[in-house]
C-alpha cells in the first residue's frame, strides 16, 4: 500500500483503482503502511495527512460514513500518531503536503484500506461448522423471503443486510476463531423493535444470535451456523446522567468509550474499562459481565449495574431498570443477564453507577528482577515472589488510591514492540508491571505513590520503572498494555485462555504449558490482571491444527481445576468452552443453569450452541 | 566541554481535548493536565545525549510560566537535566508572552551561566510560534541551526543536519550557536526511577524577567480565540468505480 501511496504523489490513479481491484476480488493480503512505524518517524509526509483527520478517526471513534464502523476497532492504530499528529500541525516545514487537492480523496482510501485492512496478512478462516464438525445444526427453521420480509416490515430495507459481504463482518469473531454463514444482520434501534424480533423468532423457531460490538473473545458474538445476527449497533442512545447519584441509563449499543467521553462532561467516569473500549458495547460487557484494567479498585459489573431491560426469548420486555442503590424486594433478577452471554434474554438498556472521574492519576510502569521458572510438576512454588511481594506492598501502601495493578512478561512485550511499534518504555525485564492510583487530590497521591516506589526500590524489588502523571506518558503506557490482544492477533493464530488462580499460582500455568509444547508452539505467553488474580494465557502457533489444540485442551483446564483456579475469568464461555465447564463448576450448578435456560428460553433460540455443555 | 541550556515550556498536554473559552479569549487551561512541549523533550534528550557523550559539561533547564512550570523543569531534571531555573511570569502577563520576550529572557541567561549550545524546540504545540531558537540567535547575535534532525560536535564547531522543504541540508556553525530541534532528532526517553527520585534534590533556582532586566510588555492583544470548523460528515461509497467517479467530480483527478 505505500506503493500506492508513492503513486498519488505522481497522481497514478490508474494505478491505484487496480490494485484495489486485485485486493478486493483476489483478496490478496496485503499491508497498507497508513500508519508511521513509529509517532516519530513518518514514512512520507503525504502518508502523515492520510492519517490526520477528523478528531474522531484520530481516537478510534467511528467516524460517519466511515466503511469500517460496522467493524471492531480497538484502540486504532492511529493513536500512535496523535502524539506527532498535533506536534504537526501548524506550520512544519517537513510535513508539506505536495497534493493538497488530494487529501480528501486519500482519506476516504484510508478508509478503505483499514476496511480491507480487516483480514490483514490471513487467510480467511474455515467456517465453524467445518472446523467443529461434532457441533450440528440444531432444528431450527431456515429464513426465507417472507420471514425476511417481515423483518423488513418492521425495521425497514436498510436495517436488514442481507448481501454475503455485507454481513461477512457479522460472521467473523474479533480474534477470527471462529465463523458462521448467517445471511440475516438486523439492526433495532428500540426494545420495541427487538421485541417484535423475538416474538417472531420464538414463535417460527428461528435462531438468534445477539451481537455487540463483537469484540468478545470466546466466540459467543457470531452465529455457529445461520443464526440470525441481532446488533445492538444502532441501539446507542443514552437517557439520562444523574450527576449527583452518578447514575447513567443509556441504551444497550452505547459504546464504552463513547460512554466515557460523555461522562467526563458531568465529571463522572464509567467503572470499567478494557482494551476493547473503542468498539464494545454497554450491553455486550454487561452479557459478559467484563472486568477489565480497573476492576481491583471499581468492583464488577454484578455491582455496579444498579438495573436493566430485557426482552425475553418469548418477546416479553422485562423492567427491571431501577437505579436504586439499593433494593432487595425479591429476586435480583437483573443478574440473570449479566454474564449469560445473551442466552437468557437481550439487555436493552442499563442503569448503571459511575463513580467519580479521578482529578489525579499516576502511572508506574515496572521492570521486574529475574525470577525463576519453577513448573508445576516440579512441585515447587517460589518463582513469582518478587512480583507477589510488589502487589501486597501497593495493595497496602497505596490501598484506597491504587486503581490497576496489571503484568505483562517478556514475549508479550515483545509481541507489541514488534508487531505495532511501540516503544517499550524500559529495556527487556521478565517482566513488567503497570500500577496505577485514582484519586482527587494531587499532592498526597503523588506523595504515596514515590514512598511506594522508593521503598520498592530500597528493597530491590525492582530492577527498573519509570513513573509518570503525564496524560500522554501514561496513555503510551497503556496502549502498550491494551493492544496486546491485537498485537497476538497479528502474530499467528491465537489459542487464547482467560483464567484466574489463586494469586500465589498466579503464573505458573506459562511455563507449564512452555514446558508441555516445546518448540511446536510459536510464542506462549503470559498476561493479565494481576491484582485481580486473572491470567490471560495465549498461545500462537503458525496455523491451527487439531493436533496442537489436543495438546492444549483439557490440559490446561485439569491444570487450572488441579490449583483450584477459574477456567473462565471474565471472557465467558462463549462458544468455545461450554464442554470444559465442569472443570469449575459443579455438576449441581451446571444443571440448575440449563434449568434456567429451559425456564427463560424454552425453545432455545437465544445464542444456541454457547455456554451450557450439551446434553449428554 | 559545553554548557547546555534547555528551554522547556509547559503546554497543556498533547493527549487532552482543547477547549475554547466560551468568551473565545483563549483556551481552558485550569484543571486541564499539562506537560512539557514535545519539542522541548526533544531538545532535552539531545542535551542529555551530549552530557553522556561527554559533549556537554552542564545542563541547564529554563521554563517561563506560573509556578507550575516547575512541574517541567522536574521532568528534565529527571531526565538527566542538572540544574533548573524558573523565570516566573503569571496572570495576563504570561497570556501575552511571546517569543519575543522568551529569547530576551533565553538570551539573557545565556550569557549569565556562560552557555556554549542553546537547544530550544523547533516550536511550541499551542501557540505553534517557531520563533524562539531564531530570535534568540539574532539577541545574541550567535549563529542558527534551526529543525535539526542530526547534531555532531566536531573541535570548535558543531554540524547540524537539518530537515528542509527539498530534503536534508547539512550546516557547521561556530560556537556558541542555537539550535532548535526538529521531530527525528531523537526518541526522548523515560525518566528512570532512580533519576526520578534523584530528581527532587536539584536545585531549582527561582528568578522573575524584571531581575534579568526584560521588559514583557505586550506587544500583541489577543482578539478572539475559535474552535477550528467542523469537517463535514463522509458518505459511504459502493464500489470503487463510484469512488473514482466522485473523485473525477470533486475535480481532484
Ligand atoms: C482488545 C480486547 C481487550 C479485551 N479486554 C477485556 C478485558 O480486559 N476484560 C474483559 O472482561 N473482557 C475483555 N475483552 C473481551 C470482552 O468480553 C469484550 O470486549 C466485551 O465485554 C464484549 O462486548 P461486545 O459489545 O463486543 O460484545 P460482543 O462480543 O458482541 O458479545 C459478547 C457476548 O455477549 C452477547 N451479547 C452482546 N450484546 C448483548 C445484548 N445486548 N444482550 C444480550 N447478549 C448480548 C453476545 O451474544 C456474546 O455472547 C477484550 C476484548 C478485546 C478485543
Amino acid at each position: 500500500m505505500a506503493d500506492i501511496l508513492d503513486s498519488v504523489s505522481s497522481v497514478n490513479l490508474g494505478e491505484i483503482h487496480q490494485t484495489l481491484y486485485q485486493c478486493i476480488y483476489k483478496r490478496r493480503p496485503f499491508q497498507p503502511r497508513l500508519t508511521p512505524t513509529s509517532p516519530w518517524n513518518f514514512p512520507h509526509p503525504i502518508v502523515a495527512h492520510a492519517v490526520e483527520g477528523p478528531e474522531a478517526v484520530k481516537r478510534g471513534l467511528p467516524a460517519p460514513g466511515d466503511h469500517t464502523s460496522h467493524l471492531p476497532k480497538v484502540s486504532p492504530p492511529q493513536q500512535g500518531t496523535s502524539r506527532s499528529a498535533r506536534a504537526n500541525q501548524g506550520s512544519d516545514p517537513l510535513i508539506k503536503d505536495p497534493l493538497p487537492c488530494l487529501r480528501p480523496s486519500l482519506r476516504i482510501l484510508n478508509t478503505l484500506v483499514n476496511f480491507l485492512n480487516c483480514g490483514e496478512g490471513k487467510s480467511i478462516n474455515p467456517f465453524s461448522q467445518d472446523r467443529y464438525p461434532h457441533v450440528k445444526r440444531g432444528d431450527y427453521t431456515s429464513l426465507d423471503a417472507d420471514h425476511l420480509n417481515f423483518f423488513r416490515g418492521l425495521l425497514g430495507e436498510g436495517r436488514v443486510l442481507t448481501k454475503p459481504e455485507d454481513c461477512e463482518a457479522y460472521n467473523v469473531d474479533w480474534i477470527k476463531n471462529v465463523r458462521g454463514y448467517s445471511r440475516c444482520v438486523l439492526k433495532p434501534k428500540t426494545t420495541e423493535e427487538v421485541s417484535g424480533i423475538l416474538a417472531f423468532c420464538n414463535e417460527r423457531r428461528i435462531a438468534v444470535c445477539p451481537q455487540g460490538g463483537n469484540t468478545g473473545l470466546v466466540g459467543g458474538s457470531v452465529p455457529v451456523f445461520d443464526e440470525v445476527v441481532l446488533s445492538t449497533a444502532l441501539m446507542n442512545e443514552i437517557i439520562s446522567t444523574n450527576d449527583t447519584s452518578g447514575v447513567l441509563v443509556c441504551q444497550a449499543g452505547c459504546i464504552l468509550e463513547s460512554l466515557d467521553s460523555h461522562l467526563a462532561n458531568h465529571g463522572l467516569m464509567m467503572p470499567l474499562d478494557l482494551g476493547a473500549k473503542g468498539s464494545c458495547h454497554i450491553g455486550g460487557n454487561v452479557s459478559t459481565n467484563a472486568g477489565g484494567l480497573r476492576l481491583l479498585r471499581y468492583g464488577n459489573l454484578q455491582g455496579s449495574v444498579l438495573g436493566l431491560e430485557a426482552v425475553k426469548a418469548n418477546g416479553e420486555i422485562l423492567d427491571c431498570l431501577s437505579t436504586l442503590k439499593k433494593d432487595n424486594t425479591g429476586y435480583h433478577l437483573k443478574h440473570l443477564f449479566i454474564g449469560s452471554e445473551g442466552t437468557l434474554g437481550i439487555v436493552t438498556k442499563v442503569a448503571i453507577q459511575c463513580p467519580p472521574k479521578p482529578k489525579a492519576v499516576n502511572l508506574a510502569f515496572l521492570g521486574e528482577r529475574k525470577y525463576i521458572i519453577l513448573t508445576f510438576t516440579s512441585n515447587c512454588v517460589d518463582s513469582f515472589e518478587t512480583v507477589l511481594k510488589i502487589v501486597r506492598k501497593a495493595k497496602r501502601e497505596l490501598s484506597e488510591i491504587l486503581s490497576s495493578c496489571e503484568m505483562m512478561d517478556e514475549l508479550t512485550m515483545d509481541v507489541v514492540v514488534s508487531h505495532l511499534k511501540l516503544k517499550s518504555p524500559l529495556p527487556q525485564h521478565p517482566f513488567y508491571m503497570i500500577i496505577e492510583t485514582h484519586g482527587s487530590n494531587e499532592n498526597h497521591d503523588e506523595e504515596k505513590m514515590n514512598t511506594f516506589l522508593q521503598n520498592i526500590m530500597d528493597e530491590k524489588l525492582v530492577l527498573n520503572g519509570t513513573a509518570t502523571s503525564e496524560v500522554s506518558k501514561m496513555k503510551n503506557i497503556w496502549d502498550i498494555r491494551e493492544r496486546i490482544t491485537e498485537a497476538l492477533d497479528r502474530d499467528g493464530y491465537v489459542f487464547k485462555y482467560d483464567i484466574s488462580l489463586p494469586i500465589q499460582n498466579f503464573y505458573s500455568l506459562v511455563p507449564a504449558m512452555q514446558e508441555r509444547l516445546g518448540t511446536s508452539a510459536k510464542r506462549i505467553c503470559g498476561y493479565g490482571h494481576l491484582g485481580d488474580g486473572n491470567l490471560h494465557l495465549n498461545i500462537i502457533v503458525g496455523e491451527f491444527t487439531q493436533d496442537i489444540l489436543n495438546k492444549i485442551e483439557p490440559f490446561v483446564y485439569q491444570f487450572t481445576s488441579q490449583l483450584k483456579g477459574s477456567i473462565s475469568a471474565e471472557h465467558g464461555i462463549g462458544f468455545r468452552k461450554p464442554k470444559y465447564m465442569h472443570y469449575s463448576k459443579s455438576e449441581t450448578s451446571i444443571r440448575l443453569m440449563k434449568e434456567l435456560k429451559v425456564l427463560m428460553d424454552p425453545r432455545g433460540i437465544l445464542n444456541p450452541y454457547k455456554v451450557l455443555p450439551e446434553n449428554k | 566541554m559545553a554548557r547546555v541550556l534547555v528551554g522547556v515550556k509547559r503546554v497543556i498536554d498533547y493527549a487532552v481535548k482543547v477547549r475554547v473559552k466560551p468568551d473565545k479569549t483563549g483556551v481552558v487551561t485550569e484543571g486541564v493536565k499539562h506537560s512539557m512541549n514535545p519539542f522541548d523533550e526533544i531538545a532535552v534528550e539531545e542535551a542529555v545525549r551530549l552530557k553522556e557523550k561527554k559533549v556537554a559539561s552542564e545542563i541547564i533547564a529554563v521554563s517561563c510560566g506560573p509556578p507550575q512550570a516547575q512541574e517541567v523543569i522536574r521532568t528534565a531534571l529527571a531526565m538527566g537535566v542538572d540544574k533548573g531555573i524558573h523565570v516566573e511570569v503569571t496572570g495576563p502577563e504570561y497570556e501575552t508572552l511571546q517569543p519575543v520576550h522568551v529569547s530576551k529572557i533565553l538570551a539573557k541567561i545565556a550569557q549569565e551561566e556562560n552557555a556554549d549550545i542553546v537547544i530550544v524546540g523547533k516550536q511550541a504545540i499551542d501557540d505553534d510560534c517557531n520563533q524562539t531558537a531564531q530570535m534568540t540567535a539574532a539577541v545574541l547575535n550567535w549563529p542558527q541551526a534551526t529543525f535539526a534532525s542530526k547534531i555532531e560536535k566536531g573541535d570548535k564547531e558543531i554540524t547540524v543536519t537539518r530537515e528542509v522543504d527539498g530534503g536534508l541540508e547539512t550546516i557547521k556553525c561556530k560556537l556558541p550557536a542555537v539550535i532548535s530541534a526538529d521531530l527525528r532528532l531523537n526518541e526522548p526517553r523515560y525518566a528512570t526511577l532512580p533519576n526520578i527520585m534523584k530528581a527532587k534534590k536539584k536545585p531549582i533556582k527561582k528568578v522573575t524577567p524584571k531581575d534579568l532586566g526584560v521588559d514583557t510588555t505586550p506587544r500583541i492583544q489577543i482578539v478572539s480565540v475559535e474552535d477550528p470548523p467542523t469537517r463535514q460528515a463522509g458518505v459511504i461509497l459502493p464500489d470503487v468505480d463510484t469512488l473514482i467517479g466522485k473523485l473525477k467530480e470533486g475535480g481532484h483527478i
